[in-house]
């Protein structure tokens, strides 16, 4: 029973994986740009909530949209004004300005919020589950995550197969020198795709807030997730991500089983391996 | 009659010697740094020493092989935790310890780059910090290295260099002088050889490299478990220094990797005189901003972006804009035809 | 005739290397213009450049009466001129039907819809749902003229349409220009097929070297003076 109770809240927890990596993998699928302080944004959303719902008493209901919509703003910005003008062949620009904010990112929230390590309490999310047997349980906030995470990865399906706006950014991860001969502006649409991964960023952020302790420094273990998950399921496949998700918070929760100390271990040799095994993910995209 | 020839070219060369003299007055002050410098100073130019090796790897890998790790400090790390296990429980003198620590390294070094190069680009990049994160666990979960909370080695072992502290720090200094110095020869003899051309060739074009019939991929491959030796070499004397290793300090990917890529990229990615000037900047600002706490690192962070979006090569590209200098020189020039 | 685009010793550059030398060129409104030249000889850089794909800052190109050098290539896309690109360039991930509706993402009125191009490309009627890459060469052609038209441009550039296409489906092609002249856009094609040039132009440019080395109305030209312009001087006898 208690393998399976570690299966079930595995996969449970690939749903915040997936949301930590859904943002990632819409960046690299419209630029083929990887951000390095993807970690560090997740858990600047973090602070943020934090900050406003301890430090400002601002209600969870309001103080949640706030950090999506900073985020948001905050991401168009950003790759508007600093990473479009590192955008191109060479990959060594955009890894090392990431980097560089990363470095920034983690030492400023350090300057701001101390080393100590934070939880944003959730109330009665923290406590509730549903009970599925005697030694069998749910929490509520797992579920609610897990539910968030294919919520948003359908959203951004719908985003991308049925709307204009997803029109453009397919086009522009085919072939991005022409899109402005359709009168679309490569900046703007570049900038928009990472204000979308933004809010992904934020919503995992949130979500990472009630669930974990975190602190200024957590942001580069979430970026390594992030990663994993891409590539388990495959390069720019949405619904992969949920799958790789799954895999690797199952890979955590069983690997924590075997010994308390190998849960992140675990996870890592899990991704190694199917490295090794499918290089190209699980659902590669052809 | 002698013609005073003010030709820009004729400056560069004059430019060009006048850097090597530098350069040769710096070695052997170094070289004869023990008579004159002082205990605190000696400390600094040891660490210096090893972050100049440590810089001169990374610049060979990314500078001119393209493949950017962000994953060094496993091998720092392995080469520290081989030298410990080496001279505590295989009982091996100091000397021979450091060096097989860092053959050790560069071996699991060959499944490592047989994993890692699945993955291209960014991906790879962040494919080899995944790596470094997983010897840091294991060394975590290593109960005869001290698991967590690390382990220090033992006072006879550190005795073995020598009975007095001067003469250990003595043979420590000369050590560092020595990786230091070697790296440096060691990438301007890689680059004069016939595998320069080809690593100057990928690092300017890969595809016309491969064209000029190059096997990139097994010159990347070399050239990675190499600078993994070289790194692991290094990393065993950090912490034969430190005499205390723990995961986290083996394993700091701020330390062996972000310093490291801030030194280079400052400095001059793609050249060996980059990484040198690298150094020299980092280990200035660091004295100056010493007491900044974590606005240093957000002043190095910045520093690192701008680099990025004034100039991709640093100082030593900007330099060479103007200046067609080389201190050391690695083209292999056509011998002018004399004129009658 | 009232003057649509008019370009004023236009040059441009790839980095050190000059591709035009002060090119003249106007477009009348409802016109069509084609130019001709061999490979190499600037056409598609003037195309490049009218765009906004080239840069022209400080330059004069009058389109509708403003100075166009130096806009983005979204704003211009916007103002009125659509290119169909050489290679035809269609999106692999949308379907045909996509191509088309991203066509029209600046939001221009005009007599162009979806209905409307399928009513001049009947072919595409069924392929609606088939990626774009998936159709034949000549198929691709017609979704990359359509997807050019569905914005509605005043002034259409066409960049080597019959390239690489069947004689029968370049046929069917240009039986499409007087449907698009019948709208009321302008259109500039540039073509290595003379023949094709003529047959469909109202007046022609030839380009050598970067050069506009002769322009006319196809019926007041000679065999001898376009081959002249087209291969220069120094063949002028063979030509002969």
């Amino acid at each position: 029973m208690v393998w399976i109770n570690a299966v079930l809240q595995g996969v449970l927890l690939g749903g915040l994986y997936a949301l930590f990596a859904a943002g990632l993998s819409l960046m690299f699928g419209v630029m083929r740009f990887i951000n390095m302080a993807h970690g560090d944004f997740i858990i600047t959303a973090a602070y943020l909530l934090l900050a406003l719902v301890t430090g400002f008493a601002i209600h969870p209901a309001l103080a949640v949209p706030l950090v999506i919509v900073a985020l948001a703003a905050a991401g168009y910005l950003n790759q508007r004004i600093l990473l479009n003008r590192v955008l191109g062949k060479d990959i060594l620009p955009p890894v090392l300005v990431t980097f560089g904010l990363s470095i920034i990112i983690q030492n400023a929230l350090l300057e701001v919020f101390s080393a100590d390590s934070q939880k944003l309490q959730a109330g009665w999310l923290d406590t509730a589950s549903f009970k599925l047997s005697e030694d069998l349980a749910i929490g509520a906030l797992p579920l609610l995550m897990f539910l968030a995470a294919v919520a948003v990865i359908a959203g951004l399906q719908f985003v991308f197969y049925k709307t204009p706006l997803g029109r453009m950014l397919r086009a522009t991860s085919d072939d991005p020198e022409i899109v402005p001969l359709m009168g679309g502006s490569n900046a703007h649409i570049f900038a928009i795709a990472t204000a979308l991964a933004s809010v992904v960023v934020a919503i995992a952020g949130i979500f990472l807030a009630m669930k974990t302790n975190f602190d200024p420094a957590a942001g580069p273990a979430r970026l390594l997730f992030a990663f994993e998950v891409v590539i388990i399921g495959g390069l720019g496949s949405l619904w992969g991500t949920l799958i790789g998700g799954i895999i690797l918070g199952v890979a955590q929760t069983v690997g924590a089983q075997i010994d308390t100390g190998s849960q992140v271990l675990a996870g890592h040799l899990v991704f190694l391996a199917l490295l090794v095994v499918r290089p190209r993910g699980l659902f590669p995209k052809t | 009659m002698t013609v005073t020839d003010i030709s820009p070219a004729n400056t560069a060369r004059n430019i060009s010697y006048a850097l090597r003299g530098i350069i040769l007055i710096a070695v052997l002050a170094l070289a004869l740094a023990p008579m004159w410098a002082s205990r605190a100073d000696l400390r600094l130019f040891m660490e210096a020493l090893s972050f100049l090796a440590l810089a001169q790897m990374w610049n060979l890998l990314a500078g001119y092989t393209g493949l950017i790790s962000v994953g060094q400090q496993a091998w720092v790390g392995l080469g520290g935790y081989f030298f410990f296990a080496l001279a505590m429980f295989a009982g091996m003198p100091v000397l021979l310890a450091i060096p097989l620590a860092a053959i050790a390294a560069a071996l699991v070094a060959l499944p490592t780059a047989w994993v890692a190069f699945r993955l291209q680009g960014a991906y790879f990049a962040i494919g080899t910090w995944v790596i470094a994160e997983v010897f840091r666990l294991i060394a975590a979960q290593n109960g005869a290295l001290g698991g967590g909370s690390g382990i220090s080695l033992p006072v006879e072992i550190a005795k073995s260099l020598a009975e007095s502290r001067n003469g250990r720090e003595m043979v420590m200094y000369y050590l560092a002088f020595g990786i230091g110095i070697a790296s440096v020869v060691l990438v301007w003899l890689l680059l004069r050889s016939k595998w320069g051309l080809a690593l100057t060739a990928i690092r300017d074009s890969e595809p016309a490299a491969e064209a000029m019939g190059v096997v990139t991929r097994r010159v990347k491959f070399l050239i990675y478990i190499l600078t993994a030796g070289v790194t692991a070499l290094t990393g065993a004397f950090i912490f034969l220094q430190k005499l205390r290793i723990t995961p986290d300090a083996a394993f700091s990917v701020n330390e062996w990797t972000a310093f490291v890529i801030f030194i280079v990229v400052i400095g001059g990615l793609g050249s060996i005189e980059g990484p040198i000037i690298g150094v020299l900047v980092f280990f200035a600002l660091r004295e100056i901003a010493a007491d900044w706490g974590s606005w240093y690192l957000i002043l190095m962070g910045a520093i690192a972006i701008a680099v990025m979006l004034i100039n991709k090569r640093g100082i030593w590209g900007a330099v060479q804009v103007r200046w067609d200098v080389a201190a050391f020189p690695v083209r292999k020039i056509l011998p002018e035809r004399s004129r009658d | 005739m009232t003057t649509l685009l008019e370009t004023r010793n236009l040059t441009a550059f790839y980095g050190d290397f000059q591709a035009l030398f002060g090119v003249d060129i106007t477009v009348g409104q409802g016109e069509t213009v084609a130019l001709i030249g061999s490979n190499g000889a600037g056409k598609s850089t003037f195309l490049r450049t009218l765009t906004g794909l080239l840069p022209a800052k400080g330059q004069d190109i009058r389109f509708e009466g403003q100075n166009i050098a130096g806009w983005a290539a979204d704003r211009i896309h916007k103002a009125g001129i659509a290119m169909v690109p050489e290679g035809r360039r269609l999106f692999a991930s949308l379907t045909v039907e996509e191509n088309l509706l991203i066509g029209a993402s600046g939001k221009r009125a005009g007599p162009w819809s979806l209905e409307k191009v399928y009513e001049i490309f009947p072919d595409l009627i069924a392929k609606k749902n088939n990626p774009g890459t998936a159709l034949s060469g000549g198929q691709q052609q017609m979704v990359a003229i359509g997807r050019a038209l569905m914005s509605n441009p005043t002034l259409l550039l066409c960049d080597e349409i019959s390239l690489g296409l069947a004689p029968k489906v370049i046929k069917d092609i240009y039986e499409a220009v007087p449907l698009i002249r019948e709208g009321g856009t302008s259109i500039l094609v540039v073509e290595q097929d003379v023949g094709q040039a003529m047959a469909v132009a109202d007046r022609v440019y030839c380009f050598m070297e970067g050069r506009v080395t002769l322009s006319g109305k196809p019926a007041d030209l000679t065999k001898h003076q376009i081959a002249a312009a087209y291969f220069g001087a120094k063949n002028e006898g063979e030509a002969a």
